[in-house]
Formats: structure tokens, C-alpha cells, sequence
């Protein structure tokens, strides 16, 4: 049987998923030049934003009927913990050196990661996510799970959304503004304060919804689930170009694919056959960005910006 | 303005910070509070996960090395002397193992040591605690390599610590055995083999392996995975087109449940197999209702056939720890039970005073222990290693691990 279909397809899931949280450290970048370490701890909790109103709905709820509450759930609790963390851990350094930032964010990850460790009940060890029943369906050679299908709607969907707030709403076009230059922005009567607060709003709700997806796609959530993947993330964004949304999609779906297919071919590989398999697939993923940037330092779809003084 | 949220910021993540370490030094005040005056205070070192993926076998493993502390003093077992138990964590992590194996080193008071769960844990432990004569004996380390030496595998087998013994039986055992269910009583005969490249993983796949293809059966697929990521769907796809009609998975139960999982899903209807380290109620909430079938294999008869296990059930509820003894609960009460047995023969030897090289003489004399414990007669061979070779095939049904096979292996 031909499996490269159905990898393909794992692979553009895991990518997808890779992409929405990409975009929040491409947004957050590209205005403040600022590496959010934190991100992959705002999907984290996302994902036990969702799990709480899963929770406290009456139990026998339909999935389907929960999830857009779930949803809501998620981006609000995201969102809520990414704008505290701006006005509180990041906005008191900005104009700072570059280095306090940074390490404040790697700060933040460990304490908001050792947070849900502590006292959310049950979160020392993974907590099962609610799952979609039914499924899967078959379509031709490829298997699509019930809970890949929201995957599959939601990362498009987002991108298209998201593109479109980026270049026609006022808000928007404000970001592009402030992403090119803060200064003369800020002169033109951009709130730019608030700006940044709504990329981080934004990024933190395209994290949340990656993180329902990664709950309804492995049926858990766990204190640790944003490390890894957070850090995937910001290789995909890197790997994109940081700075450019759609980057920050493409990145993450070459990074995904080029795992995936890492994991099932490179065994096959003559010569290759101890760098194969899921357990060296990370590592072939950072030889795909090193070479990446090797000839593309500005990334996929990055510009090549001058060095802001 | 800039300096006063810095320094409410600081104020924050310092009480933030405070009152972490307070919860952490309010356990070690509970577990200290057993000792008076006049007596001798002999702490048993526990050295567990207690935090992270695997921390819910770690922490059975230390409530139930501190019950059997608190059962010692309250029947005065040993006169003169109250036991103590200090649980350090090792996260899983060889490095921290060895940290805190020189933490006990460090302590004077500290005559023997529980633990540590993961074989490539113990690997690290072994020598620091060797040089200074302190015993160890892990109820879960099942790596043949600890006791038997590098070279157990090609027959010639050379104990290389004298201080370290084990409670658990070995992959030795515990892979072949599984194989033979499978390929005899399971009629299995094409499997897939994955492990997680760890000491214990990459182990008990080696030897089920082994046994397997002795035996006729076909391995048609090996992966190896990372444990720390949860998108095993590439393997699961191989699975599926490989044709096996069951897996064998050498790892632990928090990579287990999700890679149960996705197998399943991606069209794969066959069970999962597993040594101890998937058998653990943590696996069934991870795999869910798709691991239904699955089976693991674990270390001697199940626990509530034998009389003194029942004990240990009621004494363990009794005591009212918040988490369950887990896989390995019984074996850690053994294992701190050989401990107390080894001081009390000491101390008795002794005109019931511990001597000034108690540490030696304990490691000595765990090695010559010889009583009824939780899981069956507890007694140590040439190697370090239990006598008790019991093993049992569980299978998940009913939303719970049930016995299905119990035995010896038969080679």
C-alpha cells in the first residue's frame, strides 16, 4: 500500500497546527522585535482554558455543541494571560537592552508552565481532552480523523481572517505602520501602545485555537505541551521569515511535512538507516532550517530588511 | 512609573517564588516529624519522579516507602531506632539521580536508599552510591545491565556494584515472557516492535525482539519514537501499511497511551503490548477507549491474589495518601522493608546499637534478607537481583487492567 498520501496529509496537519502558533511570534516580532518565549505557554493555556469550560459544562454535553464555547474559552484565557503578560512583564523593559525582554519571556514560560503544574487540579499528569465522535473518514488512500477536521477548517479559516484584518480594517493597517517604523507611526497619531497589545491579543488567539485543536486532535492536554511545540513554532516562524504571516503559515507547514516525512522515509534511505524514524525527526527539521537559512537568511517569505539602528 | 512596576513586578514572581518553596519545604516537615528523642533517627532516601510525566508511578513509589517507614516505627520493629524517609525528585533525569544520590551520600543519617524508577536513572546512581558503601534497592529498575553487567547478553554476567539490588524482575525476563504469551497463548504472529530509545525502552524491545523471532514469529517493522513529542501519526501510518496484527511498545505509559491512540485511529485494529512501565491506570485515561486489548506485562503475581498484598492495600488506604501506590507500590514497600530487615540485623548483631560503618554492614546484610513481603518471599541472588520471578499479563478491559496470565518464564 502507498502510504506517502496519508503522510502528506499527517504532515500538513501537524504543520497546520505548527502555523497557528507560529503566527503569534511572526506578529509580536515583526512590531516590538521582541522573541515571545512565552508563546507556547499562552497555547498551553489555551488549551486548559478549553479544558475548564469543557468541565464546568453539564456533563452528556454534545463536543460539537461545546466546542464553540470552548473555543471562546480558550482565546479568553489566552488572550487575557498574553495581554497581563505584555502590560506587566514586557512593556516595563521595552526600550531597554534586548537581552532583559528575552530572558523575562523564558522567565515567564517556566513560571506559567509550573502555574498550571501547581493549581489546576489534576495537571501533574496529562489531562484527556474531550474528543469528537465519529469518524474517521476515508477519501480514497487517506484517513482524516473527526478531530483533524477542525484543524483542517479552522487554520485556513484563521489565515484568511487574519489577512484580511491585517491589510482593510484602520486597526490593521495600524500594525503594518508600527511594524515598519514605531516612530513616524506614533507621529502619524498611531496608538501604538495599543497596537502592540492587540498583536499579542491576536497572536494569543490564534495560539488558543491551535491549542483546541492540538486537545481534540491527541485527546489530552498537559503543563508541558507548549514547550516543544512552542519552540517548533517559532522555527516555523523563523523558517517562514519572521515578521510575515503568511511566512508563518508556509513555515509551519514545510517544517510539518518535512517532519513527517523525515520520520517515515529516511530509514529507507540507503545509508541513512540510523537517522530514521520519529526519534531523529526533530533533528532533520533543524537541518531543513539551517539550510534554509543558509541560503535564505531572511526565511521563505521574509524581506531583507536593513538592521534598525 | 518604569521602576514601580519592576518592583511590583519583582514583588510578584518573589512571593511567586516564595511560596513554591514554601509548599515544597512543608512536605519535607511532614515527613520529618516522626522522629523523638532518645531514639536514633535512620532516614531511608527515596529517589523518585515526583514531578512531571511519569510522576504518578514516582509518587506511589514514595508513599509507599514512607508506609512502610511509618509500619517499622509504629511496631517498634527495630528497638532504638526510628525511621525516616527523605524523598528527593530526579524529574526522570539521570543528571538530578546522580545529584541526589550525592545528597544522600551527604547525610550521615541516611543508611539505605528506594529507588530510582528509570533504569537509565539508576545507571547514574549506582556508582556515586557504591563508593560510599550506601545501599540501593529499586523497586522498578529493570535494565539486566545494573546488576549483570555490560555483557549479560553474550553470557557473561559480572555484578558491577555490590550496594545495588532491585526488587523488580529484568527485561531478561520480562520481554521473552511477553513474547511467548503472544506468540503461544495470543497466536500473534507479525509484529511491530517500537521503543523510545531509553535505557529500559530500547531494552525490553531488544529482548521480546529476541525471543520473539526464537520462537517463529515475524518482526515486520521497527520505529523508534521520542517520547517528548505527541505526533507519532507517520508511525501510526506505517503500522497500519506494515500489515502487523500487534505492536509491541518498549517505553512508558505517557508516550504509550497517545501512540495507542493514533494507531487505532489511523486504521490499525490491533493491540498495543507493553512491559510495567504502560501498566498503570495513567495509560488507560491516556489511550482512552482505543486501548481496549491493549496488554502489558508486569513484575510478579498480581497484587490482590496474595494475602500480605491485601495487607498493604488496607494499610496503604488506611494512611490516606492523596495518590495511588501505582505499578510499583508493593515493590517499594519491599524494598524499604529490606532495608529495616538489613538495620535490625545489624543493630541485633550489634548488641542493638548501630555500628560506626552501619552503611557497609546494611548493604551487607540486604543482601542476605529473607521474609514474606507484599509481592511474595523477598530475597536477593548472587547479582543483586530479586529470586522472585513471577510475571503477569494484564489486559485492559472494563476501564481497568485485568489479569489475564500468571507466571514463570519458560525457557
Amino acid at each position: 500500500m502507498n502510504e506517502l498520501p496519508q503522510q502528506l496529509v499527517n504532515g500538513l496537519l501537524l504543520g497546520s497546527m505548527y502555523g497557528l502558533v507560529a503566527i503569534g511570534y511572526t506578529m509580536v516580532y515583526g512590531i516590538v522585535q521582541l522573541i515571545n518565549f512565552a508563546h507556547g505557554e499562552i497555547f498551553m493555556t489555551g488549551g486548559f482554558g478549553a479544558l475548564t469550560v469543557w468541565l464546568i459544562l453539564p456533563s452528556g454535553t454534545s463536543v460539537l455543541l461545546a466546542l464553540p464555547l470552548m473555543l471562546i474559552g480558550a482565546i479568553l484565557v489566552a488572550t487575557l494571560i498574553a495581554v497581563g503578560a505584555e502590560r506587566f512583564a514586557y512593556r516595563p523593559l521595552r526600550g531597554g537592552p534586548r537581552l532583559a525582554p528575552l530572558i523575562t519571556a523564558i522567565g515567564l514560560s517556566l513560571a506559567l508552565q509550573q502555574a498550571v503544574w501547581a493549581w489546576y487540579p489534576g495537571a501533574k499528569s496529562a489531562r484527556t481532552f474531550p474528543e469528537i465522535p465519529g469518524g474517521p473518514f476515508e477519501l480514497g488512500p487517506v484517513t482524516i480523523q473527526t478531530g483533524d477536521v477542525f484543524l483542517l477548517i479552522a487554520a485556513p479559516l484563521s489565515m484568511a481572517v487574519l489577512g484580511y484584518f491585517v491589510i482593510k480594517t484602520r486597526t490593521g493597517r495600524g500594525m503594518q505602520a508600527t511594524a515598519q517604523d514605531p516612530d513616524t507611526a506614533k507621529l502619524m497619531g498611531i496608538n501604538t501602545d495599543r497596537i502592540i497589545v492587540v498583536a499579542f491579543a491576536l497572536g494569543a488567539t490564534f495560539a488558543a485555537i491551535g491549542a483546541v485543536a492540538y486537545g481534540l486532535k491527541y485527546g489530552e492536554v498537559q503543563f508541558r505541551m507548549g514547550f516543544l511545540l512552542g519552540l517548533k513554532a517559532f522555527t516555523a516562524a523563523v523558517l517562514g521569515g519572521i515578521g510575515n504571516i503568511y511566512g508563518a503559515m508556509i513555515g509551519g507547514l514545510t517544517l510539518g511535512v518535512a517532519e513527517t516525512m523525515a520520520a517515515a522515509y529516511i530509514a529507507e534511505v540507503p545509508g541513512l538507516e540510523q537517522l530514521g524514524g520519529q526519534s531523529w525527526a526533530n533533528a532533520w527539521a533543524f537541518v531543513l532550517l539551517i539550510l534554509v537559512l543558509l541560503f535564505r537568511p531572511q526565511g521563505i517569505m521574509g524581506e531583507r530588511v536593513a538592521d534598525r539602528a | 512609573m518604569r521602576h514601580r512596576s519592576l518592583l511590583i513586578l519583582t514583588a510578584v514572581l518573589t512571593t511567586g517564588a516564595l511560596t513554591l518553596t514554601a509548599c515544597g519545604s512543608r512536605d519535607d516537615s511532614n515527613n520529618s516529624s516522626g522522629s523523638d528523642g532518645g531514639t536514633t533517627t535512620v532516614v531511608i532516601g527515596v529517589d523518585a519522579p515526583l514531578t512531571g510525566d511519569l510522576s504518578a508511578l514516582g509518587l506511589g513509589i514514595k508513599n509507599s516507602a514512607d508506609l512502610a517507614a511509618k509500619q517499622a516505627n509504629a511496631k517498634k520493629y527495630v528497638d532504638g531506632v526510628t525511621f525516616e524517609i527523605q524523598a528527593l525528585d530526579d524529574q526522570a533525569q539521570p543528571s538530578s539521580g546522580q545529584q541526589n544520590a550525592s545528597k544522600f551520600v551527604a547525610d550521615k543519617k541516611v543508611l539505605g536508599t528506594v529507588g530510582p524508577l528509570n533504569s537509565s536513572v539508576g545507571e547514574s546512581m549506582q556508582k556515586v552510591l557504591a563508593d560510599a558503601k550506601l545501599v540501593q534497592v529499586s523497586p522498578a529498575n529493570t535494565s539486566p545491565s545494573l546488576t549483570q553487567g555490560q555483557k549479560w547478553n553474550e553470557g557473561t554476567k559480572e555484578r558491577p556494584f555490590a550496594s545495588y539490588f532491585r526488587t523488580a524482575t529484568t527485561d531478561a525476563v520480562q520481554g521473552p515472557f511477553a513474547a511467548q504469551y503472544l506468540f503461544n497463548d495470543a497466536k500473534k504472529k507479525k509484529v511491530f516492535v517500537i521503543d523510545d530509545k531509553k535505557t529500559y525502552g530500547a531494552g525490553l524491545a531488544g529482548t521480546f525482539k529476541a525471543e520473539f523471532t526464537k520462537l517463529g514469529g515475524k518482526v515486520v517493522g521497527t520505529e523508534h519514537i521520542d517520547p517528548e513529542t505527541k505526533d507519532f501519526s507517520s508511525v501510526a501510518t506505517k503500522v497500519k501499511s506494515a500489515g502487523a496484527d500487534v505492536v509491541y511498545y518498549g517505553g512508558e505509559y505517557p508516550a504509550a497511551g497517545p501512540l495507542s491512540k493514533q494507531i487505532k485511529k489511523a486504521g490499525a485494529k490491533i493491540p498495543l503490548v507493553g512491559g510495567d512501565g504502560i501498566y498503570s491506570a495513567e495509560y488507560i485515561k491516556l489511550s482512552g477507549a482505543e486501548g481496549v486489548g491493549d496488554l502489558a506485562t508486569s513484575v510478579g503475581a498480581p497484587i490482590d491474589t496474595l494475602p500480605s498484598a491485601k495487607e498493604f492495600v488496607a494499610n496503604y488506604e488506611k494512611a490516606g495518601y492523596k495518590e495511588p501506590f501505582e505499578a510499583y507500590g508493593g515493590y517499594s514497600y519491599d524494598a524499604a522493608w529490606s532495608i529495616i530487615e538489613a538495620v535490625k540485623a545489624v543493630a541485633d548483631a550489634n548488641d542493638g546499637k548501630l555500628p560506626d560503618d552501619a552503611r557497609a554492614k546494611v548493604a551487607e546484610a540486604v543482601g542476605k534478607v529473607d521474609f514474606e513481603g507484599v509481592t511474595g518471599k523477598v530475597s536477593f541472588d548472587e547479582y543483586g537481583d530479586t529470586t522472585n520471578k513471577q510475571l503477569t499479563v494484564y489486559e485492559y478491559k472494563d476501564g481497568a487492567w485485568a489479569a489475564v496470565k500468571s507466571g514463570e518464564l519458560t525457557s
